[in-house]
């Protein structure tokens, strides 16, 4: 252990693990979920807290290829035509698969993992989603099921329109008849109620005054589907159908519909999101990880080689070290790349990012176009360890993970979880690997 | 823009006729200098705070109180939302709605975009207080009593065992709740028959100190003039209330050969921002800095025991006041475990010691928001897994509810158990019937809600390392 200059003019020892993980979003999750069940005593650092309430909870591993008019039907057979520097082609098809093993595993309430074939999700918007892995609350939503939808979407919560919803679903031509209501929530909660108080009250099955009735809040939901109900065989709701007692809450309200209920996956912020959240880090507690967040990594000894980070903790410098470190920082949402005027950068470690010298060729006109930017990221050899501008590995035991790596447009091909879920897992499996 | 540097394009007077200005086409060239729009600022200014919201509402699911009450229009409102409504409108008046935020700071931890939530809050209730609540109102009283909970203290201190029976004589509580609005459910903590630093000058004081860790050091076989010196800031609770835990700290950082002083101090100011009483917080705050950063000049860190002290010391000092040497105290503040984990072989310490039922076999332990807010909300279960002969479990990332004064006003206390009841279901779940947490109001509400002992990290800590 390294003894170095502390804030306070005596001397401090590193806190010390053999893996730091940096970022906790999915792809640091994995990352330190693979290395602590190899065996490795790892430790995971987060800014902030995990984005994953901000994403869908759909888990995509790839949706469209570049050029292509359909969606992909099998993302693993689709893999060996993406470029040579997509990170999926770097850790290849078979690391895939085993990190999805990893994933299934760990996030219990998943489904999609019987078939390597891509499954068909409505989105709130009313569009059809090609995706690998969603939450079990979706599952009775899938588009290939021929059972008539209704969907249900509340006056208070703008986010889901589900009239609009439902006529996009039927000018898509799906195999089902489907319409859209929109109802009061019993209780008539203020109009930006959080989905988080609409999940706690269907947790607890609170009461609810409905006509000067105190109600039980699960029942008065029913109460209020039931006669918009024509024989449907299963109703879809906004996704804040409880948190912790998610299951429970569809079971009440199926059975009181004679219906099989789901959930259509929202925007941000986003229960499923929140369960996957939850599960995650259970996993890591049960697997012995180590994590913490609310402090920034700010910077690094090393050359060649990282020796140890600092965590900026109110301006104090605390010194983290490890023997094998990865990078989960995120992209451009995330920061952990960062843009100026002029430049693009990996604010940690300055890994090097390829961009072009004009920023007007950053991006093109066309909203949709083929953006530079959007694949703008470190690039890395095949350990996953990033490279400088001479294609020379950068440090030697340093490896990135997720967002933070270039050379892949996660929002056109649909690969955002599937790429931080692969490579989060190969760099914890090789990490662990040399610590071993 | 400093005078030294080079005049922008306007200095010429003629870019009217610069033949290179194209509107159709990007201006890239040198002489291009991007308007800096807000500038970074050295005062409190919030705009750059309120600009870098972009409306994910991650706070929003981060906040134990719109959870179970959606008539509180969450952090984002509370904070960048009702900050642009007073700068466009100079006759706006913030929304009652901010007394209702419990200050737990969950949204500063949640927000990817740094958005200095609790900052925006506290100005706002500050703005509230000052402005717009009536100083003959009851709730003012009733709230600056309870905000300056340390003054109290001090007068029940003098004569614990009465002030111990009086405090929780019904026929007076219930004159309390309806003439005070404060809550009659709760029982007040019981007052010490000997504070903190009562039993500190026994011990001899620093002097005292630093002879026992010397010996320590010693032992250890640490050089005997190790420059290892804290001073400790052990608020209120661990002074009139729990002094076993001021104890504890002493004796586990003399273990390690630590000196320990014990400056000057008042209230750490946590009651008081949570209540809108800025100026009072301010007076203790210039008492605590002025002491603290003396000492700091010295080499010695600020430790305490009391997550929220730790909190307010680096975080809400910084954020609120001005006051000469207040960075350099905020640098060097730290909570109790956490420095050791940062300066001493904690871990292998601990996973070489035991422990035989000193306290309890079993622990159903809390991380109160403000560690979560330090980061600090695994550090207890990550510690004590490792210790043979105690377990621990975390009870889940509830709030406790109580929020310090927050629970303790009679029209708060159904909102504050509505809000805790995650957690006692979860420790009625748990294996231990003995709590564990950092901060002493979250104590109070899992003793309140299971009738559990509740323990701090550093009894434990005590119990397996001190001889």
């Amino acid at each position: 252990m390294e003894a170095t200059p502390s804030p306070t003019g005596g001397t401090s020892v590193a806190i010390d693990s053999d893996v730091l993980v940096i970022g906790g979003g999915i792809a640091g999750l994995t990352a330190t979920l693979a290395a602590a069940r190899a065996g490795a005593d790892v430790r995971l650092v987060s800014y902030k807290q995990s984005t994953l309430r901000n994403a869908s909870g759909l888990i995509d591993i790839l949706g469209y290829l570049p050029d292509s008019d359909g969606p992909v039907v099998d993302p693993y057979a689709a893999i060996p035509d993406l470029p040579s520097e997509h990170p999926y082609r770097i850790v290849g098809t078979d690391t895939v698969e085993e990190a999805m093993a990893l994933f299934d595993d760990a996030a219990a309430n998943y489904r999609g993992g019987h078939t390597d074939a891509n499954a068909l999700l409505p989105t709130h918007g009313g569009t059809i989603k090609p995706t690998a892995r969603y939450p079990a609350s979706a599952s009775a939503g899938l588009a290939s099921d021929e059972r008539d939808v209704l969907l249900v979407g509340f006056e208070a919560m703008t986010d889901f329109d589900a009239p609009r919803a439902a006529s996009h679903l039927a000018a898509a031509d799906v195999p089902f008849e489907v319409r859209g209501v929109t109802i009061r929530f019993p209780g008539d909660l203020r109009a930006d109620a959080k989905v988080t108080r609409y999940a706690k009250l269907l947790d607890t099955d609170g009461t609810v005054t409905v006509r000067g009735r105190d109600r039980p809040v699960r029942e008065a939901l029913a109460e209020r589907v039931n006669p918009h109900l024509e024989g449907e065989g299963r109703v879809g709701f906004p996704a804040v159908l409880g948190d912790d007692a998610a299951g429970a809450v569809r079971e009440a309200l199926a059975e009181r519909l004679g219906a099989a209920v789901f959930e259509v996956p929202m925007g941000p912020p986003s229960l499923p999101g929140l369960r996957l959240e939850d599960a995650l880090f259970d996993a890591l507690d049960a697997a012995g990880a180590r994590f913490e967040t609310g402090n920034p990594v700010v910077g690094f000894d090393g050359d060649g080689e990282i020796e140890q980070v600092y965590v900026e903790k109110n301006g104090a410098e605390i010194p983290y070290a490890a023997d094998e470190y990865v990078l989960a920082t995120g992209g451009l949402v995330g920061k952990g790349i960062e843009s100026e005027r002029d430049e693009v950068y990996e604010p940690i470690f300055g890994c090097h990012i390829a961009q072009p010298d004009d920023r007007y060729a950053w991006s093109e006109h066309d909203a949709f176009g083929d953006h530079e930017f959007a694949r703008f990221g470190v690039q890395a050899d095949a350990e996953l360890r990033p490279t400088d501008a001479a294609d020379d590995v950068a440090y030697e035991n340093l490896r990135a993970a997720g967002s933070v790596l270039g050379g892949y447009d996660f929002a056109a091909e649909k690969s955002g979880s599937g790429v931080s879920i692969a490579t989060g897992y190969a760099a914890g499996r090789d990490a662990a690997e040399v610590v071993a | 823009m400093s005078d030294t540097e080079s005049p922008g394009p306007d200095a010429s007077g003629d870019t009217e006729s610069d033949p290179s200005f194209d509107p159709a086409e990007p201006n890239t060239g040198d002489s291009f200098e991007p308007v800096d729009v807000f500038p970074d600022s050295d005062d409190f200014d919030l705009r750059p705070g309120a600009d870098s919201c972009y409306k994910c509402s991650t706070c929003d699911t981060n906040c134990p109180v719109a959870e179970v009450d959606d008539d509180f229009p969450g952090p984002k409102f509370q904070g960048p939302e009702q900050w642009r409504l007073k700068q466009t409108d100079d006759d706006y008046e913030v929304d009652d709605s901010i007394m209702d935020c419990s200050n737990c700071m969950r949204c500063d931890n949640a927000c990817p975009s740094g958005v200095p939530l609790s900052q925006m809050h506290n100005t706002a209730r500050g703005q509230y207080v000052d402005e717009q609540m009536s100083k003959l109102s009851v709730e003012y009283w009733r709230n600056r009593i309870l905000a300056n909970y340390r003054t109290s203290a001090w007068f029940a201190s003098k004569v614990p065992r009465l002030a111990n029976f009086a405090m929780n004589f019904g026929p007076a509580r219930w004159a309390m709740d309806k003439a005070m609005g404060i809550t009659d459910e709760r029982e007040f903590p019981a007052f010490a028959t000997e504070t903190f630093t009562e039993w500190w000058a026994k011990q001899g004081g620093a002097a005292g100190s630093r002879e026992r860790a010397r010996e320590a050091r010693e032992r250890r076989g640490d050089p005997v003039d190790a420059d290892k010196q804290i001073a400790y800031f052990h608020g209120c609770y661990s002074e009139y209330n729990t002094p076993e835990v001021g104890k504890a700290l002493v004796r586990v950082y003399e273990h390690f050969g630590y000196e320990v002083v014990v400056p000057d101090q008042g209230c750490s100011g946590t009651p008081m921002f949570a209540n809108g009483m800025v100026d009072d917080a301010r007076r203790h705050a210039e008492v605590n800095v002025s002491s603290m950063s003396d000492l700091v000049d010295e080499g010695y860190d600020a430790i305490a025991s009391c997550t929220s002290c730790s909190m307010a010391l680096r975080q809400e000092y910084p954020e609120l006041f001005d006051i000469e040497g207040i960075d350099d105290v905020a640098t060097h503040t730290f909570e109790s475990v956490e420095y050791l984990r940062i300066h001493e072989d904690l871990v292998d310490e601990v996973r070489e010691a035991e422990v035989d039922d000193e306290l309890a076999e079993e622990f159903a332990y809390h991380a109160p928001c403000h560690a979560r807010n330090q980061g600090l909300d695994r550090q207890a279960v990550e510690l004590f897994r490792d210790l043979d002969g105690a377990e621990i479990e975390d009870v889940g990332e509830s709030c406790s509810g109580i929020s310090g004064t927050y629970g303790w006003k009679s029209e708060k206390y159904e909102k504050s158990m509505a809000i805790g009841e995650e957690m006692f279901d979860h420790m009625d779940h748990a294996a231990g019937e003995t709590g564990m947490t950092e901060c002493p109001t979250c104590a109070m509400q899992m003793e309140h809600g299971t009738g559990y002992e509740v323990r701090h990290p550093l009894e434990l800590l005590e119990a397996a390392l001190v001889e």
